[in-house]
């Protein structure tokens, strides 16, 4: 599969609409994008530049930019570990190490069964927990050696399927409510929304 | 100093079962901020939140009140709410986006009414997962009770909200970057003036940008008022800040504290919050603000966590992330550590942040792997002087943004607290620490 399925390109559309200007939608689109096929395939690309009057150059020349979108492919599970500054000063690096030797793999490499890309990550923001890695931007603190062993083992088996779903997957809540883009608070339409339980109408806020 | 007993603010329902919903959310009187700047005039909660005197809690510290006075009166007019929090030991916003959206969502929305604007986009670092999922979860929920969409609460104002994610670039919590990446593009910071948000922002309009803490502050001081935040902490530095402390301390994590009440060292030692030092060990260095901050020595220690007394000491509260480092840390390790965060994040549009910190990465490194030579101190600081002329604080810049000047912070800090250190690392062909 490479262009957006049916299903994704109505989750396109959608997205094009929640934006007074279609261009915002991009980046949310190139996830979409890449929750389908684990990254950015050439034809997705070219399909979301479709849908956006943009070019697949304009469409790359973005996402290249941006260190979570791919353009090659890569394993089932992104395993980005840090090593800045907190980290460092609680055994990042040698976090980074054992798990380059246990994987096999480094510097951005993706394990022979395809299931491991090993990644070192700038601060994930997880600092009170370091050293900390992510999988699929799944967090994981106060990982030692023994813990990213039996971590990446779960992984490999499916127990953590719930957790940690494939590379690619973001966000698996829908937006299931809102209004098309606004310009002007008078043009809002929309489903009406239901007035607060149990209490009266507030006062007008006056001018809006 | 004692630690005062003021109790929290944005955190305060955290650790509450299920925080994140709804129904805890409204259990612990979530939307009750919001409710009663509907019975106000816009303007009188604009004049609410410059009585509190509201410090931005992003970095740069600037008064969220002033900065909504200065919106330009073009209409339609943008709030956008940052949390792509990328600050290298930050780790407050994540905190916030996971266990309490709705807090954020509420304040975005008396943000959006406060300033008139037509639609509200909280931007969530794209690494943020789990804080997306709950966001998208909080925003259905919300619009569900009426808190946002049309006629909120039953009254005339409308406003969507839009949960934006990013995608991976520490450079995008600029706001100019933001914003040019909200609008689909590459991360490239815009030059200011003419370029700022309240006057020119997304899509050319008037933007207000506020980060995800401070908004979080903004039910609480509606509903209380701005003189009772004002009454917390002293002069300019007012109410409760999340501090993120991490590095060497027996406990590391997110603390609110009331702003100037406590120092450094009660942040470090008081056994209620970072416990002292692991093993022991003695304090060699802190970092006080974010990676961008230069450092503080032992000396240092008894200052205030309070914005105008760090300023003056030479260095800035910034995000609010304090980094401890104990007398086992090689400073060299450290500080190149930081300055290659930097190079890999700049953006390339700048030549002196471009070049510069490609440079200054590789003679930091081959410092600490000992194949550095004496001038390299030299040359160190030769480079950093082309960044950020005369290497004063706060810095000057030759660049759009304030990320080329932030690269110096931590080898300027590092050679002249640690000048020996790094002669060892010379001299010896390796580094002391292993």
């Amino acid at each position: 599969m490479a262009r957006l399925n049916a299903d994704n390109e109505k989750r396109a559309r959608d997205l094009i609409a929640l934006y007074p200007e279609s261009r915002s939608s991009l980046i949310p689109m190139l996830h979409v994008a890449q929750e389908q096929d684990g990254w950015l395939m050439p034809d997705a690309i070219a399909h979301v530049a479709e849908l956006l009057d943009l070019t697949a150059a304009e469409v790359y020349g973005t996402a290249s930019f941006y260190d979570m979108f791919f353009t090659h492919p890569v394993g089932r599970h992104l395993v980005s570990v840090c090593t800045n500054i907190a980290c460092l000063l609680n055994g990042g690096f040698e976090l980074l190490e054992h798990a380059e030797k246990s994987l096999g793999v480094s510097g951005g490499g993706t394990t022979h069964d395809g299931e491991f890309t090993l990644e070192e990550v700038e601060c994930i923001a997880l600092c009170g927990e370091a050293p900390c890695l992510a999988v699929n931007w799944r967090f994981f603190g106060s990982v030692t050696p023994e813990r990213f062993d039996t971590l990446m083992a779960d992984l490999r088996s499916g127990a953590l399927a719930d957790e940690v779903p494939p590379h690619g997957t973001l966000c698996r809540v829908r937006r299931s409510v809102g209004l098309p883009a606004a310009a002007t608070p008078e043009s809002v339409t929309g489903p009406e929304v239901p007035s607060a339980p149990g209490g009266g109408r507030p006062q007008s806020p006056g001018t809006t | 100093m004692p630690l005062t007993d003021a109790a929290p603010i944005v955190t305060r329902r955290i650790g509450n079962a299920r925080s994140w919903t709804l129904s805890s959310y409204l259990d612990h009187g979530g939307y009750q901020g919001l409710r009663k700047a509907l019975t106000m005039a816009p303007a009188d909660i604009t004049a609410e939140v410059l009585t509190s005197n509201l410090l931005g809690r992003g970095g740069a510290g600037f008064e969220a009140g002033k900065k909504w006075s200065m919106l330009a009166k073009p209409r339609p007019a943008y709030v956008v709410i940052n949390g792509d929090e990328s600050e290298p030991a930050t780790f407050k916003d994540h905190m916030l986006l996971e266990n309490d959206p709705h807090q954020i969502i509420e304040g975005t929305v008396i943000c959006a009414l406060a300033v008139g604007a037509a639609q509200a986009f909280i931007f969530v670092r794209g690494e943020f997962a789990l804080g997306i999922e709950r966001m998208t979860a909080a925003l259905n929920e919300a619009y569900a009770h009426g808190a946002v969409g049309r006629n909120i609460f039953g009254s005339d104002f409308s406003i969507d909200l839009v949960i934006h994610p990013g995608a991976g670039a520490y450079i995008c919590g600029e706001e100019t970057a933001l914003i040019e990446s909200l609008e689909g593009k590459r991360g490239f910071p815009r030059i200011k003036p003419p370029f700022f948000p309240a006057a020119i922002g997304l899509y050319g309009a008037p933007t207000i940008v506020n980060n995800v803490e401070t908004v979080s502050n903004l039910p609480w001081i509606v509903e209380n008022g701005g003189a009772a935040f004002a009454a917390l902490g002293i002069g300019r530095s007012t109410g409760t800040r999340i501090f993120s402390l991490s590095g060497h301390v027996n406990r590391p994590g997110n603390y609110e504290v009331e702003m100037s009440k406590v120092s450094f060292r009660d942040l470090i030692e008081d056994p209620r919050l970072g416990g002292g030092i692991r093993n022991g060990n003695k304090l060699k260095a802190f970092i006080p603000g974010g990676a961008s901050a230069p450092w503080f020595g032992p000396d240092q220690v008894d200052l205030a966590l309070d914005q105008d007394a760090v300023g003056k000491a030479g260095s800035m509260l910034g995000s609010g992330s304090i980094v401890v480092m104990d007398e086992t840390t090689c400073m060299v390790r450290a500080a190149w550590r930081i300055t290659r965060f930097f190079h890999r994040e700049s953006c390339g549009q700048c030549t002196p942040c471009r070049e510069g910190s490609g440079w200054l990465d590789k003679i930091m490194r081959r410092i600490e792997e000992g194949a550095g030579r004496e001038s390299d101190l030299d040359l160190l600081f030769d480079v950093c002087d082309n960044i950020a002329p005369g290497l004063s604080w706060p810095p000057r810049q030759t660049t759009i943004c304030v990320l080329g000047p932030s690269i110096p912070s931590s080898i300027t800090s590092g050679v002249r607290m640690f000048r020996d250190e790094f002669l060892t690392h010379v001299k010896e062909g390796a580094c002391p620490y292993g």
